[in-house]
């Protein structure tokens, strides 16, 4: 069979329509089109600097929180309402490690202070890995396909979880202090910027960039990308789907106790309850950015950051509530969210 | 129960599908022999969509046996039956439509990446999966999703492939280059297993033919002889293949 011969040899596929192609980049122009009008409206530039930043700091601390539960929504279709305990435990493993390494926090030495972050992070993803290994196990697996069970059980470990925290780490809240060469700001003219927060940003974009480097350059990436869209296919294929799940929900923990690590600093406080507090705006940015999608799920986190901010500085009495309001009007807008990942 | 042909690849016998609690099949007895395309053809409703998800392992049977060259596989899960050297092509096509063409095929080239001499053998097959490599599938044609389906399924060797109505929904052409390709895959000695409702594509490249009705086979024997038999088309499948061009 030939091109020419084939009466199935296509003509070139017409590129949609211009106003096709520029609604389906829409999404990604949010974020800069909320940056400029939070300027338009706060007026005073240090005060808009300020409040962008920390409105992107959050949203990637979000994104981090935020992206393993996504997939696994959208692997599995599973309603993890545990992943909160992860932010919780998370957090609480990494103060135990900055605690103990009291000395290297308070060093007058970056590299030691970062180490002691790094430290504390890397314990705190292996501690919340593991539990997410076996919290796939034993609460989970049970009740794949059944949703109700699923919010109920998952609810059910996140209350476990937090009387557990409560019992090794006692009932009160922690204080957290940053390390000695994250605490204070850059002060460029009236523009203070939070070196804590230039971190918490350059983090979450290294692992927005990679985790989007591993789903599109990588089989492992691809396997996911296509169980998200349909898992039965891929194991037609003769893949492992439950193994794929499984990789991905330890992965997701383990980013949620990172998420953890990174809150507990911004906030300087940790308290068993986080996770359960924290876990509301994870859900709004999942369901905003498109079950199962990373990149919705970046744009997402990022819209949330900025209008925490935004309104809790232009109208306080609205901050509240403001997130469930960017939420009801991205779902009139598109109702599987930003960036849908396509179910087969 | 169907004798166990020394030259079937696969067979089911006595198969009984249960999706909750609607009985589907009711005791399928079906022999595919090697190397050749059985179709399988049917009213709607008759279960062969139920036959093919069951031999691929996607439902399983509640009583009889499936066997792959001598072994049984009832009870296997789908990923196993696929590594035995099955392959699928659904019939929603089940591309991944966020996934570029290449990648849909990188993801079916199980053992390695994808062999060059294959590829142009895939191409010639289907030219327009050459054109549109890098396009997210999702944003190919009915007829090119359905290539692409199949070109998935052969994208290494394999020794059973099972395709669910390829033809549903597309043009009188493009269903002529499907017949065109599925000729040519059978050139290749695969085995087949199709279930098809245009009855000009089954007649067309049909070795053998099994007609379900209520959740059995009701009619096993050579396309050849269906084909020639209007009135055993007419009492089997409602009206006679020639009335079905």
């Amino acid at each position: 069979m030939s091109d020419t011969s084939n009466p199935a040899a296509p003509a070139a596929i017409a590129p949609p329509p211009l106003a096709e192609r520029l609604a389906a980049q829409l999404p990604y122009w949010i974020v800069p089109a909320m940056v400029v009008v939070g300027l338009a409206l706060i007026g005073d530039l240090p005060a808009w600097g300020t409040l962008t930043l920390a409105g992107l700091a959050m949203g990637m601390m979000i994104f981090v929180m935020a992206s393993g539960l996504t997939l696994v929504f959208g692997l599995m279709d599973v309603l993890n309402f545990g992943h909160g305990a992860f932010i919780s435990v998370g957090a609480f493993v990494g103060a135990s490690v900055m605690l103990a390494l009291g000395g290297w926090m308070t060093a007058p030495s970056l590299w030691l202070n970062l180490a002691a972050v790094v430290a504390a992070i890397l314990t705190a993803m292996a501690v919340t890995g593991g539990l997410g290994y076996a919290f796939e196990r034993v609460i989970v697996r049970p009740v794949y396909g059944a949703h109700l069970k699923q919010i109920l059980v998952t609810m059910g470990g996140l209350i476990v979880a937090e009387e557990l925290i409560h019992l090794i780490w006692g009932p009160n809240e922690i204080p957290l202090t940053r390390p000695l060469a994250l605490r204070g700001a850059w002060v460029f003219g009236e523009v203070a910027i939070e070196k804590y927060r230039v971190l918490a940003v350059a983090l979450g974009a290294i692992i927005f960039l990679a985790l989007r480097w591993a789903l599109v350059r990588t089989k492992l990436g691809l396997l996911i990308r296509a169980g998200v869209e349909n898992a039965e296919m891929v194991e037609a294929l003769g893949y492992r789907v439950r193994m794929l799940f499984i990789l991905v929900f330890v992965a997701g923990s383990a980013l949620a106790g990172l998420g953890g690590v990174m809150w507990g600093l911004y906030e300087e406080l940790i308290t068993a309850q986080m996770g359960l507090n924290v876990l509301i705006l994870v859900f709004i940015v999942v369901i905003i950015g498109g079950l199962g999608s990373v990149e919705g799920c970046f744009v997402g986190a990022l819209m949330v950051g900025l209008m925490a901010n935004y309104t809790g500085y232009l109208a306080p009495k609205l901050a509240l509530g403001s997130n469930i309001l960017l939420m009801v009007i991205v779902l009139m807008w598109r109702p599987r969210g930003l960036l849908p990942v396509g179910k087969g | 129960m169907p004798d166990a042909l020394p030259d079937a690849l696969l067979t089911l016998a006595g198969v009984h599908t249960h999706i909750a609690q609607y009985h589907i099949l009711q005791g399928v007895d079906l022999t595919v022999p090697r190397g050749g395309l059985t179709m399988l053809l049917g009213r709607n409703g008759a279960g062969k969509t139920t036959t093919m998800r069951t031999i691929m392992g996607l439902w399983h049977a509640s009583a009889g046996s499936v066997t792959l060259d001598g072994r049984d596989i009832t009870a296997a899960q789908t990923p196993d039956i696929s590594r035995l050297g099955v392959a699928y092509v659904p019939e929603n096509m089940a591309i991944f439509a966020g996934l570029t063409v290449r990648e849909n095929l990188v993801l079916a080239a199980r053992s390695g990446p994808l062999a060059d001499d294959r590829l142009d053998w895939i191409f010639g097959l289907f030219p327009a999966l050459k054109k549109f490599w890098a396009l997210p599938a999702g944003n190919l044609s009915g007829g090119q999703k359905q290539m692409l389906a199949i070109a998935r399924a052969v994208v290494e060797p394999r020794d059973l492939i099972l395709i669910d109505e390829p033809t549903k929904g597309l043009a009188p052409a493009i269903v002529q280059a499907l017949i065109e390709a599925v000729n040519e895959l059978k050139a290749t000695d695969t085995t087949i297993l199709m279930v098809e409702q245009n009855f000009h594509m089954a007649r067309m490249v049909g070795d053998t033919v099994a007609v379900m009705d209520d959740g059995r086979v009701v009619h096993a024997g050579a396309m050849a002889e269906l084909a020639a038999d209007d009135a055993l088309q007419t009492r089997l499948l409602g009206l006679s293949m020639d009335s079905h061009q």
